[in-house]
């Protein structure tokens, strides 16, 4: 392309209000209860403290429901039900195990919509999204191990894979279910049972979910989950009859746990925070370039570890990238998440909201250019319009730190060393992703990136039989796949 | 092909750039999610009525049908909330028969001239068939492009062919077929836009298919089109309109297709003048919605008046 400087006409499309597209909230209900108890050994118990704290929406701030605050009795509780399970589940026939993640699987099917909903009002995505990714995806989790479970003898020939006993789990709020599904899925097919933390801000589908233990007749144990916030999470990580724990989560956290883990014996996987770099060349096609920019970066608001939050652009492609990418953001819908036609929902938490905000502050500050279309924000809730920023150079503070929100830095570069060396200079390496119409590039890319995953010409892909996980700062162990059920199971 | 016009059809594709088949077909399944309801759907089919090339092309065609066809473009409906169509589409033979019947009226006659569908006569043939049909009284001339020259890499001849169609057209408009499911992949539906639009006028169209073989207009195909008409836009200025063509036949359809116009070249895209579909029976599936929506019922099918056979 050309790259003259003569002064040329600014040729702009108009996208105006010609033609509005009425609201269009999906209807289901999410069954949501007034309240909900903690879950032991099959049974929903009330907390020894008998606290409670609120569970809000962000979507309006409305309150939905209140949960139980786990104490340190209470996963006593679970710990003690869990290990009393564990015999029994781990000597049951691979295929009978199998069964009942079969049938969790199903039953997550057939009431899809409704936990769609829940998720979109506890957690702020996009109905669309929890719609046709997280509830389907959580599914298509259990699906999968559950077809592991009468094969555990094939995963490394000749030798016996047996189970490691009661993992404790810690979950994040960015993908409430899906996450819940990909710790417990694998735990469970492997034989061992399981005491999960979800994060405080996104309970509900995890007390959900126990209806769903419910009608497939799970036994009592198996599945214990104790719902509070970071004391209740540490309680689970410190107990002493944790045989793993598996986290997913930030990086701050992630390096507690590693020194809380330490010495103890207790196998640790980490999932934490990433700052992927989405790398375009000059021969990349550039709308589908854009479309995975902005699935990257945009999907569920950005709360996504692995989102590709720094975007490299070839310097001879820069401005037509950019330019097409601002006109695309034009098109991206903010607002109601349980509008079936909102691409952006809210905003997880006010604390989040407010770290989006100072960071975003700090971008402008720090020198980089901002864009954001001109979006009306709901006046109830935590919203954010999505953000681009332009000439991020290296040394900014949004080119190095996870910002977790709609967020976008573009940085450039001129060859394939140079957008290495750039993707590579950062303390994450979850994954990263690479535009190119040309093959080698790709495959030469793919091995010398320091990250867990890379998508070539996608963003934002997952599959159950695909492992995903980080180096670096990023965590290390695997999740799904093979990989990751190994990680749940001792080979002897 | 051989190795000289892959080499063209490369260099050409080095310089519009490339298109990626996973990608857009991703892309385009977001235009099917989009929930259009209430006012908005309303909205959004008398748009489609309004920019439906009526369209009758086959064998059997007489002056009587051509008669009917007209009578329904001008009045799809008794409903007189229901806008005219925007043209009707017919061989050339049956332009002075239109003519008769639509002088006064705001519908325009489309003509398929240059050999349709095939296009494979000499251009001196093709060429007199386009005057006779302006000269007849045609407002418009879908023309198709010549394919075995486009895949033989014979590039400028296909360009040379266009720009001839163009001024025999007159003052007429032009419509460039491509006829997407004869160039197979996107990235020669986005080279074949190219090679026309650099030779066209405002207004002028480039329209996905004949209608006459397999594959006809897609989603997919649509929005490579309409990603290189504002790729051309941006370049020259020059707002090229769009017309895709065949297949579809629910307003369902229709609806999603004008979702990807307005999200890829906004509002000035959204009228009969930049946006046409070629279609017959897409008519009826698209009066029967907005019956639905005024009165709250669906009517029978023998409610409305025959479609026009399958485009």
């Amino acid at each position: 392309m050309a790259q003259k400087k003569s002064p040329t006409p600014v040729r702009e499309l108009l996208f105006g209000n010609l033609w509005e597209f009425d609201p269009s909230p999906e209807s289901a209900s999410p069954n949501i209860d007034p309240r909900y108890d903690l879950f032991i050994n099959g049974k929903t118990v009330v907390p020894r403290s008998g606290k409670y704290f609120a569970s809000t929406s962000p979507r309006n701030g409305k309150k939905l429901a209140d949960i139980a605050e786990a104490g340190a009795a209470d996963v006593e509780a679970a710990y003690v039900a869990a290990s009393q399970a564990f015999p029994k589940w781990s000597r049951l026939p691979g295929a009978e195990r199998g069964k009942y993640l079969f049938r969790i699987a199903r039953l997550l099917q057939d009431r899809s919509r409704e936990f769609a909903v829940a998720e979109t009002l506890d957690g702020g995505k996009p109905i669309r999204e929890s719609r046709d990714f997280d509830v389907p995806m959580a599914a298509a989790h259990f699906f999968y191990f559950a077809g592991w479970a009468d094969k555990l003898d094939y995963l490394a020939a000749g030798r016996k894979a047996v189970p490691l006993g009661v993992i404790g789990q810690v979950i994040p709020w960015n993908f409430p279910l899906l996450m819940l599904a990909w710790k417990i899925a694998p735990a469970l097919a492997g034989g061992n049972t399981v005491v999960l933390k979800p994060a405080e801000t996104t309970s509900i589908t995890a007390m959900k979910f126990v209806s769903i233990l419910h009608a497939a007749g799970l036994p009592p144990g198996v599945v214990n989950i104790v719902t509070g916030a970071s004391e209740t999470g540490s309680a689970v990580i410190r107990h002493p009859g944790a045989a793993k724990i598996a986290f997913t989560g930030s990086t701050a956290v992630g390096k507690e746990i590693q020194r809380a883990t330490a010495g103890t014996g207790k196998r640790l996987t980490l999932e934490l925070g990433g700052k992927a770099a989405n790398i375009v060349f000059e021969d990349a096609p550039i709308d589908q370039a854009v479309e995975g920019i902005v699935n990257g970066i945009f999907f569920n608001q950005g709360h996504v570890c692995c989102a590709g939050s720094r975007l490299l652009l070839q310097e001879s492609v820069a401005d037509a990238v950019l330019r097409r990418l601002k006109l695309r953001v034009q098109q991206l819908r903010v607002g109601d998440p349980l509008d079936k036609n909102t691409d952006l929902g809210a905003i997880n938490s006010p604390q989040q909201l407010r770290k989006i905000q100072a960071l975003v502050k700090c971008g402008v500050h720090e020198g980089a250019d901002l864009y954001q279309p001109e979006v009306n924000l709901p006046k109830k809730g935590w919203y954010f319009p999505p953000t681009i920023f332009s000439n991020v150079s290296m040394s900014h503070q949004i080119a190095r730190e996870e910002i977790f929100g709609p967020i976008l830095s573009v940085l450039t570069f001129r060859t394939a060393e140079e957008a290495l060396e750039k993707a590579n200079n950062t303390r994450f390496g979850l994954s990263a992703g690479v535009w190119t119409d040309k093959g080698s590039r790709i495959l030469k890319m793919s091995g010398a990136l320091k990250s867990g995953v890379v998508w070539a010409n996608t963003y934002n892909k997952f599959d159950p039989a695909s492992p995903f996980g980080g180096y670096k700062e990023s965590g290390f162990g695997r999740e799904g796949g093979k990989h990751g059920l190994l990680e749940y199971l001792q080979l002897t | 092909m051989t190795t000289s016009a892959s080499h063209r059809l490369r260099s050409l594709l080095d310089e519009v750039g490339t298109v990626d088949q996973t990608g857009i077909e991703e892309r385009v399944q977001k235009y099917a999610t989009r929930s259009v309801k209430k006012h908005s759907k309303v909205f959004g089919l008398k748009l489609a009525v309004s920019m439906v090339d009526l369209t009758t092309l086959e064998g059997k065609d007489t002056p009587g049908k051509v008669l009917s066809l007209c009578q329904k473009a001008v009045h799809p409906h008794e409903d007189a909330a229901i806008p005219s169509v925007a043209a009707v589409c017919v061989y050339p033979s049956m332009v002075k028969h239109a003519r008769r019947h639509l002088s006064g009226s705001a519908v325009r006659i489309a003509s398929v001239a240059t050999a349709f569908p095939s296009g494979q006569t000499p251009l001196a043939t093709r060429l007199k068939e386009v005057r006779s049909a302006v000269g007849d009284g045609a407002d418009e001339i879908d023309m198709v492009i010549n394919r075995g020259a486009f895949l033989a890499g014979e590039l400028d001849l296909v360009q040379d062919e266009i720009s001839a169609v163009r001024e025999a057209c007159g003052k007429a408009t032009l419509k460039v077929i491509l006829e997407t499911s004869e160039l197979e992949t996107y990235d020669n539906i986005r080279l074949a836009s190219f090679l026309a639009m650099r030779v066209l006028r405002a207004g002028d169209f480039i329209k996905t298919s004949t209608g006459k073989t397999s594959a006809n207009a897609t989603l997919a195909n649509n929005q490579v089109m309409l990603d290189a008409i504002r790729d051309h836009y941006f370049q020259t200025g020059v707002e090229i309109a769009m017309k895709p063509a065949g297949g579809i036949r629910a307003a369902k359809q229709a609806i999603t297709f004008l979702v990807a116009v307005k999200e890829t070249l906004g509002d000035r895209w959204l009228n009969n003048t930049r946006y046409r579909f070629g279609a017959s029976s897409l008519l009826n599936d698209l009066i029967l919605q907005l019956e639905k929506e005024r009165t709250g019922r669906y009517q029978a099918p023998y409610a409305l008046s025959e479609a026009s056979g399958n485009y």
